[in-house]
């Protein structure tokens, strides 16, 4: 009941912060429409990042408590992680053509770390679809979640020297675009997307983690059904012959 | 103290079976040196007959050779180790578990060292350049570079060893995690041999040192993990 009160409050405050900032809130003098993106890339992967961290925080709980509903957090978290970054990737992209004139900009380090990022936890995902037993797969995608967690500052670093190290500040980087002398409406809109969205984020996390929990029960489900079925037919065999011998006898 | 000593010697003994395997057997060293060569004679084909492009590339191509045949070498010494449950039988013996990490990743070292070792003269060759004046900067970038390699290698090897897909699986969680690390020996490599930019030579083999340490004490933390059933 109170996820879906949170639910509908999650779309009430997208679909309000969302108007506000397609059209209450004046474009940009520079960047006209195009800088309304912003408005989502910000707070897409700012999630993402939020998403893994979860993940990570959820795999070092798993390994100390051995807690089936730890590896559900961090499957959620993944998942979710994985789709505000693909978002904030996209976003980023249809931002980037108007404003920089290209797609893809290899100058700028968030976007090459970000692109990194994804294919990290695109393959925590795909090596935890390929693992089978429940115990085995919280445990190794556990690891794996922690080392790609360690892997995100070196991977930050590295980039931001390789475009040159003793190179100030691009122009152009996302963050310009919050610059303090920044409108009071913009920094407003920009705020109430960003709570309207970590909103949205919460509900689909619960609902992702029982989705998990369900996963789980049916796998279990499975199991034992095979195993009682496996057990019915010793028994069967064994009574059969049995039955046999005391009529032949 | 003593506890140290122990894990350092039930490291070099997996270490020196591996290499003692590798010497009798030579099954890594022929596939991965003749896979990694021609990986080399193929970019060649793939970036033309220019040679100065050729010379400018080579650093970005022969760590990506090195690379390439790194996951090679990781692959194939955990594969020997899951074969007739040789890997449940290690993780028996009374030595901790982070010395058997240590292990494999000395043997994968020792592997991907020799690689780079064959390596560098055939680019100097296939591409023409001379290596002879910075080969103490190269010789750094290798081994540090061959450590980091080794390190993550060593781990994702026995997070993948027992899956189906593994031969899929070891490159795609391998690949984005050594980012970095190519990164940093390519730029290391060519300020080496541009020589002309001291500093950042320095800069680099600092990221890479921080690299090999964090990877190779967060395998060693949680290698432990992957041996339990």
């Amino acid at each position: 009941m109170g996820t879906r009160v949170l639910g509908i409050v999650a779309l009430v405050a997208v679909l309000a912060a969302s108007v506000n900032a397609l059209f209450l809130v004046p474009a940009d003098v520079n960047q006209g429409d195009a800088q309304r993106i912003m408005y989502v890339h910000v707070p897409s992967a700012w999630l993402g990042y939020l998403s893994f961290g979860v993940t990570a925080l959820a795999g070092i709980g798993y390994l100390w408590k051995r807690d089936l509903r730890l590896d559900a957090v961090a499957v959620a978290g993944a998942e979710i992680g994985v789709m505000f970054t693909a978002f904030a990737i996209w976003g980023g992209m249809m931002w980037g053509r108007p404003v920089w004139g290209v797609f893809w900009q290899w100058e700028d380090p968030r976007l090459t770390t970000t692109a990194l990022l994804l294919a990290l936890y695109l393959g925590y995902l795909l090596f935890r679809r390929l693992t089978d037993d429940p115990h085995r797969r919280a445990a190794r995608a556990a690891v794996v979640g922690i080392v790609a967690a360690v892997d995100i500052p070196i991977v930050h670093f590295s980039v931001e020297w390789w475009r040159g190290l003793h190179q100030g500040p691009t122009i152009g980087s996302p963050d310009k675009v919050l610059h303090p002398s920044a409108p009071g409406l913009f920094v407003l809109a920009l705020v109430s997307m960003v709570v309207a969205f970590t909103l949205a984020w919460a509900w689909l996390m619960i609902r992702r983690y029982q989705l998990a929990r369900i996963d789980w029960q049916i796998e279990e489900h499975g199991r034992l059904g095979r195993i009682s079925a496996a057990r019915r037919a010793v028994r069967a065999a064994a009574t059969t012959p049995a039955d046999g011998a005391a009529e032949g006898a | 103290m003593s506890a140290l000593r122990a894990d350092a010697s039930a490291a070099l003994a997996i270490a020196r079976k591996d290499a003692i395997a590798e010497l009798r057997g030579r099954q890594i060293a022929g596939s991965t040196l003749f896979f990694a060569t021609l990986v080399l004679l193929l970019f060649g084909f793939a970036l033309g007959p220019d040679s100065r492009r050729l010379a400018e590339a080579a650093p970005g191509l022969l760590w990506l050779a090195i690379v390439f045949g790194s996951l090679l070498i990781v692959a194939r010494l955990h594969q020997l180790e899951a074969e007739d449950g040789a890997l449940e039988e290690l993780a028996r013996y009374p030595i901790e578990r982070h010395a058997i990490y240590l292990g494999k990743l000395l043997a994968g070292l020792a592997a991907v060292l020799v690689l780079g070792g064959v390596l560098l003269p055939v680019v100097a060759i296939l591409y023409g350049i001379d290596l002879a004046a910075a080969w103490p900067a190269l010789l750094a970038t290798l081994v540090l570079g061959a450590i980091g390699l080794a390190a993550v290698g060593t781990f994702y090897a026995g997070v993948t060893v027992r899956m189906q897909a593994r031969e899929v699986m070891l490159p795609l969680l391998m690949l984005p995690v050594v980012a970095p690390l190519l990164l940093a020996t390519v730029k290391a490599t060519s300020a080496a041999l541009t020589a002309n930019a001291l500093g950042d030579l320095g800069a680099w083999l600092q990221l890479l040192i921080v690299f090999d340490v964090v990877m190779a004490v967060a395998g060693a933390a949680t290698y432990g993990h992957l041996l339990e059933e």
